[in-house]
């Protein structure tokens, strides 16, 4: 009897040990990255390098984002585009260009037109940045990037008006990152490519801080995007978020 | 009758320099009637060239489409309604449906319109039998134009990349089954033609097209919701305009040739009238009136153009028929113009109303020039004509 208990007790902590190593579900390992990355605001100073074929460009610029809604973009460099802003309320995006002194709205279609000739679009950078509302997530498989072992998650959409039918994201084991993502077609052509080259710890999260985005079925080195700062939960005066700040 | 006579005799009489004003005055008729017909034959070529390959018999566009804001394209899709659905099944019509698609030949970006058609339609030029093809690769037809700019061959493989009707990206390679030859621009340049059906299903649009093109000769054009009937006067509107440009733009050159001929006839009469004094004083004394003389002066230069037109045909009438037998080569270049119709040469084409309108315009205009100097007669005495006097 004494032997029968003992091996029940063996078997019963046995599964109690497995079930707390068991891997986390897709949709928790997004949970996590969505949770890393997001917050109520912040303020970042970002440098874009758009290599072309003629050469490369830097454009430096300015964010002051609210959660998910709203967001304020100043371009600090080159003096071409210096002045330059873009205002960004839930689906609505307005640009302000000095040279012209005019507040253009940026809408429908041409939300699809490349950021400053980058392999951005303007939906790219509209798109909510948590995964979660638009994509149901499986892990497919394990593996290491960038020497960090990693999640690879499948993402396919829920929603039927979505940029990208599919994406495939690699995710930091530990840190709760995304490092690698690759999104497709809805043949499962690969369309667009996104690597995170750098990752730095910022009040408490982990942050990519060098990435690189690349038309994949284009040649050339793609959009190199370094954050020089980021603060999180900043201090952002309600007023930036309308269309007169433009001016 | 002795007017005309005398008028002709003195003319003649004149010599050399009658003959001057007058081979002067024949190249204007000859260079008025070759860059007319040239404009005319250039709006003709274009309209048949671009009513064959593009317009046929008139379109219906679905009411959003605007074939100059290619950003309104996501939009200009819809049905096909059932009256133009019986048309395009009974061949009688063609359904295209555009849509802004991406071409990447050797990793280069080209924005380019992605029009879907039957592969077995007969209502426009386009070989599109090539398309009817089976396969995993979606069969393309491009013009030589567009494999021009992208490097593409008969046979090439090139990813294709659109957004369906929800705005979501997709991709195919495509593979290029023909190249066509055509003078018709707007149905090449950064255009790719797929099967229609193919293009439904790869879209999400099943069933719909942005604009449907009626056989040339469609009489009746029903009224359909959601959907504009373009007529053809609507449609060549465009060619008609470019015509009418490139006249008024010839037409400063052969004003300037006409310029001079008249300012040579204006500057006879002048000449004439100062040294014929005593002539006309002794009409005068014969009892000719002053206004016989001035028709007389008159009749004189105006017949510089008959003459000239008589001229004009001798070496004209062989030079413009050869024209318009062999045309004006146009070269390479003249491919990247835009315009319809411009193929390997532009053949002229000559008119009666526009060989009769030049013969009457160069004729009134001489005369006017003819008739202006003569206008001091009107005040001259006899007495002093007869001394060698103006008055």
């Amino acid at each position: 009897m004494k032997k029968t208990i003992s091996v029940f007790s063996l078997l019963v902590l046995m599964t109690a040990t497995a079930m707390t190593q068991a891997p986390p579900s897709g949709e928790d390992i997004l949970k996590r990255v969505d949770a890393n990355i997001g917050s109520d605001n912040k303020i970042a100073t970002a440098e874009m390098i758009i290599h072309g074929r003629r050469g490369s460009r830097s454009i430096k610029s300015k964010s002051w984002i609210y959660g998910i809604e709203k967001s304020y973009t100043e371009y600090l460099a080159p003096a071409r585009e210096a002045g330059t802003k873009m205002l960004k309320l839930e689906e609505q995006l307005w640009t302000y260009i000095p040279s012209t002194d005019r507040t253009i709205k940026i809408s429908g279609h041409m939300l699809r037109q490349s950021v400053m000739g980058s392999d951005l679009s303007y939906e790219d950078m509209m798109e909510d940045p948590e995964l979660l509302n638009l994509y149901n997530a499986n892990i497919i498989e394990e593996s290491t990037f960038l020497e960090r072992p990693c999640w690879i998650l499948e993402l396919t959409a829920k929603v039927e008006d979505i940029s990208y039918h599919s994406r495939k994201i690699w995710v930091d084991k530990e840190r709760y990152v995304s490092l690698k993502e690759e999104r497709f077609a809805r043949s499962g052509k690969l369309l667009k490519v996104f690597e995170v080259k750098e990752v730095r710890s910022i009040q408490n999260r982990w942050v990519p801080v060098h990435m690189v985005f690349k038309d994949a079925l284009k040649s050339g080195k793609g959009t190199e995007y370094f954050i020089e700062s980021i603060e999180f939960n900043a201090d952002i005066p309600e007023a930036l978020f309308t269309k007169a700040s433009l001016r | 009758m002795i007017i005309p006579r005398l008028a002709l005799r003195n003319l003649l009489g004149a010599g050399l320099r009658t003959w001057l004003n007058v081979i002067v005055l024949s190249f204007s008729f000859v260079l008025i009637i070759w860059l007319q017909g040239l404009y005319k034959g250039m709006g003709d070529q274009a309209r048949v060239a671009q009513t064959d390959a593009e317009f046929g018999g008139g379109q219906y566009w679905q009411e959003n489409y605007d074939p100059f804001d290619p950003l309104a394209l996501q939009d200009a899709h819809s049905s096909v309604p059932e009256s133009l659905q019986t048309l395009i099944e009974n061949k009688q019509a063609a359904a295209i449906l555009i849509s802004q698609a991406t071409i990447y030949p050797e990793g280069r970006l080209h924005t380019i319109l992605m029009k879907g058609i039957d592969p077995a339609q007969s209502v426009v030029t386009l070989p599109t039998q090539f398309l009817d093809q089976e396969g995993e690769e979606l069969p393309a037809l491009i013009g030589t134009r567009m494999a021009r700019n992208t490097g593409l061959k008969v046979g090439d493989t090139v990813t294709v990349r659109w957004r369906d009707s929800q705005g979501t990206f997709d991709a195919r390679d495509a593979k290029i089954v023909q190249i066509m030859k055509t003078s018709v621009p707007s149905v090449d340049l950064a255009q790719m033609w797929v099967p229609l059906d193919k293009m439904q299903s790869l879209t999400r649009m099943k069933n719909e097209a942005s604009l449907v093109i009626l056989a040339q000769g469609t009489e009746e054009f029903p009224q359909v919701s959601g959907w504009i009937h373009k007529d053809m006067k609507f449609l060549l509107k465009d060619i008609d305009y470019l015509v009418k440009t490139k006249s008024v733009g010839g037409s400063i050159i052969y004003t300037i040739l006409l310029c001079l001929a008249m300012l040579a006839i204006f500057n006879t009469q002048v000449l004439s009238i100062f040294r014929r004094r005593k002539e006309m004083g002794t009409l005068m004394a014969m009892g000719m009136t002053r206004s016989k003389i001035i028709q007389l002066f008159t009749l004189e230069g105006a017949m510089h153009s008959v003459l000239a037109a008589l001229v004009a045909a001798i070496y004209g009438i062989p030079l413009l028929a050869w024209s318009a037998k062999t045309g004006w080569a146009m070269p390479e270049a003249a491919d990247d113009y835009g315009i319809a119709g411009i193929g390997e040469a532009l053949i002229p084409v000559y008119g009666t109303g526009l060989v009769v309108g030049t013969v009457v315009l160069v004729l009134l205009v001489t005369t006017i020039v003819s008739f202006l100097p003569t206008r001091k007669i009107a005040k001259l005495k006899p007495t002093d004509a007869l001394r060698g006097k103006m008055t």
